[in-house]
């Protein structure tokens, strides 16, 4: 029981870490998918994490904060496009530029506004994403009832009535419940959304025009612009997605796992993104498959700190936090299946004349 | 592919283009200070003045322009070979390594000027050779140089971590460090060149790795301009496909170009570690290597060029520590601000202004960018 316990902590916390790599994934996706390498992941999310916090704390509201975060990280987004779409100007010269504006406005803004030496306010509770624990299920089953006179709340809550008592019932069989209830339970509902949008994501990429043509235009963009469609706004548009995801990741990492920004708090999340898109090869499902690895290992080495395996001995911690980058560079050599990136990424598109 | 960028005199191309980039940088950095509450114009004052006001500051921000120097030189080096050295820092963080073995072994037997070299030696190989696996793996499994620099970096991060915290720390130490070095691994100090001037120091750090950078950045000139294995790596930087008709070998000149950059990389390890803290601790590099990406783009990939732009961030540094004495809502972290918007507008908008000038230029002689010469092959 003892070592089922500890199992189930170590893949809560997979997940819990896998979520900001994930989101940061998926909004890679987009913009290598259309063409554009970007290695801003890193910044977009900070300026995410740093506008989510802030204006949360500000306003008093955790949906204000969100939309903030996403407001400012597509900003950003958009600061790389007008670089490298509309000025043809080296995509990783730009996306590093985006790092260091985000790395030191974030702290030198959060100091000047907030006074903390670059944090932000801690969120008090309502500013926050909450937990949806098997609590939080029970108590809202207990309380709700249909009323005539607030008639919206009640259609709103009697919606999310069948789910509720679904995941009620699961948490509550003997055995399975408990699991369950750590596992799958108890996560705020930004860790739902990242993983909703793994399936999303695969079917704009392959099932709708919109994700055709933004996989063409990162294969072979001049036969895009030989349709008839523009390249440039395809290719914006997919950095807004980047943007839209880098926020939401953000506004994670500050208003559910942290409880306010910290100066530097993305601490290289964003590479490892970036390196989890290649080990995924550029696929959704993968991708996600890759962060959950990449979010095991981060889990693994903080629970293990210090003490040792049974067959292998004590591993360094730094060992197991080097492993995402030994494993993409491994990969990326060719050794264990190839990783090919989308034709044409990196390269502006220069229309012909 | 022709670049869709007609012709500008050399003097426009090479001075005025990076410096209006340059204002543009520093007015919106301007405007992050209004944004902040404090005046721009004074804050600009404090900066000079605190960077070349006093002796002191004048030897803070030369013993910060070396480390640039270097850092700088290393990414043009691979950047005239087409290639992004974003490992910069990777590099010159695990040259520490090499650093860290040839003082603790000599520096109580040898005098300075026999550990210099050979550290000298060791950190430019140690360097080179974390330049050489991303070198191999681009040029042989094609890997993209780029993100296999960036894995490094974090993979040079971690082992230096595992290092320092382990096997490198002295037993009796709490500090995640090596011991401190003793007499035999410490450079001398070169304040005596500004006292010459007239000025006083206190204590500033500025040391002779001054003048081995002030060489090195010669040396790369004598590379890149005037021997073949510069002009092949310019050739290949240019056009691959011309390099492969030409003969040169892509393996041969991507893998001597990244170890060159990453023996730069790595003697930018000597400043700090020998110059200044006499040992080798956690995060010693602590971004030098990613300013290194903007000094290079800033000097145009040429060494006076990266000299004097090493200078300049050499006295944001300096002059940045100042300010945040003066102003404290302006901490040093506005030197990364700064840092990115010069990437930013030097780097990936460098072409932003281009069309205006041209079409002022064109305006006033149309000689100048090329236009005779078409309208001549017309008539």
């Amino acid at each position: 029981m003892d070592l089922l316990n500890a199992v189930v902590q170590v893949l809560d916390s997979t997940i819990r870490l896998s979520v900001p790599l994930l989101l940061a994934c998926l909004a890679g996706l987009y913009s290598e998918r259309a063409g554009i390498f970007d290695i801003g992941l890193e910044g977009k999310m900070l300026v995410g994490a740093f506008a989510g916090a802030a204006a949360a704390s500000v306003f008093h509201s955790a949906f204000l904060g969100l939309g903030m975060a996403i407001l400012i990280s597509v900003a950003f987004a958009l600061i790389h496009g007008f670089a490298s779409i509309t000025h043809r100007g080296n995509q990783i010269v730009s996306g590093v530029a985006i790092n260091f504006i985000a790395a030191g406005s974030t702290i030198i803004l959060g100091q000047a506004w907030f006074q903390q030496g670059g944090r932000t306010p801690a969120l008090q509770p309502g500013e926050r994403f909450e937990s949806i624990t098997a609590d939080v299920i029970s108590n809202f089953l207990a309380t709700y009832s249909f009323s005539s006179a607030d008639l919206l709340a009640s259609l709103r809550g009697l919606i999310l009535y069948l789910p509720a008592l679904l995941f009620d019932a699961l948490a509550r069989i003997p055995g399975f419940g408990p699991v369950f209830a750590e596992l799958i339970l108890g996560h705020s509902i930004l860790v739902y959304f990242a993983f909703a949008m793994v399936p999303f994501t695969w079917w704009v990429l392959f099932r709708t025009r919109f994700g055709l043509r933004l996989r063409a235009v990162g294969e072979n963009p001049a036969a895009v612009d030989t349709a008839g469609i523009s390249v440039a706004w395809l290719r914006y548009r997919a950095l807004i997605c980047t943007g839209i995801l880098t926020g939401v990741a953000g506004a994670y990492l500050s208003m559910v796992q942290n409880g306010g920004f910290v100066k530097d708090m993305t601490a290289g999340k964003g590479y490892i993104a970036l390196a989890a898109l290649i080990f995924a090869k550029w696929k959704p499902v993968n991708a996600m498959f890759a962060c959950l690895l990449f979010g095991f290992l981060d889990a693994a080495a903080i629970r293990l700190q210090g003490s040792p395996l049974p067959i292998i001995g004590k591993v360094p911690v730094q060992f197991m936090q080097a492993l995402p980058y030994i494993l993409t560079v491994i990969l990326l050599a060719g050794f264990i299946g190839k990783a090919i990136p989308p034709r044409a990424g990196g390269v502006p598109y220069v229309k012909e004349r | 592919m022709s670049t869709p960028y007609a012709k500008l005199p050399a003097w426009a191309d090479y001075g005025l283009i990076p410096l209006i980039n340059l204002s543009v940088a520093f007015i919106v950095a301007g405007f992050v200070v209004l944004l902040v509450g404090e005046n721009p114009f004074r804050a600009a004052v404090i900066l000079v003045e605190g960077a070349f006001g006093k002796g002191t500051g004048i030897a803070f921000t030369l013993f910060y322009a070396t480390t640039f120097i270097f850092t700088g030189l290393s990414v043009a080096v691979a950047a005239h070979c087409g290639l992004f050295n974003i490992g910069t820092e990777g590099q010159a963080y695990i040259a520490g390594l090499g650093i860290a073995i040839v003082c603790l072994s000599f520096d109580s037997v040898l005098p300075w000027w026999l550990t210099f070299p050979l550290a000298i030696v060791a950190a430019a190989v140690v360097g080179a050779l974390w330049a050489l696996i991303p070198a191999y793996l681009q040029a042989r499994r094609g890997s993209h140089i780029v993100i296999t620099t960036i894995m490094f970096n974090f993979i040079a991060a971690s082992i230096m971590v595992y290092l320092l915290v382990g096997p490198l720390k002295p037993a009796a130490s709490q500090a995640p460090q090596t011991r401190n070095f003793f007499a035999g691994a410490e450079l001398p100090k070169l304040n005596w060149i500004i006292e010459l001037f007239g000025a006083k120091i206190r204590s500033a750090p500025l040391n002779v790795t001054f003048l081995l950078a002030l060489v090195m950045a010669f040396l790369v000139w004598l590379l890149i301009w005037r021997t073949k294995l510069g002009y092949e790596m310019r050739t290949y930087g240019h056009s691959p496909k011309a390099a492969r008709y030409a003969g040169i070998s892509e393996t041969r000149i991507i893998i001597t170009a990244m170890m060159i950059s990453g023996a730069l990389a790595g003697m930018m390890a000597l400043n700090p570690v020998m110059g200044d803290q006499h040992n080798v601790a956690i995060d010693f590099v602590s971004g030098a290597g990613f300013v290194g990406i903007a000094v290079a783009l800033m000097g145009r990939l040429h060494p006076v060029g990266i000299v004097l732009a090493a200078i300049l961030f050499g006295m944001l540094y300096q002059g940045g520590a100042e300010l945040a004495f003066e102003m404290p809502a302006i901490s040093r972290d506005m030197i990364v601000i700064i840092q990115g918007l010069v990437i930013l507008f030097a780097g990936a908008l460098e072409h932003m202004f281009r069309p205006y000038i041209q079409a002022l230029f064109a305006s006033f002689s149309p000689r100048s960018v090329g236009m005779e010469a078409v309208k001549g092959k017309g008539a």
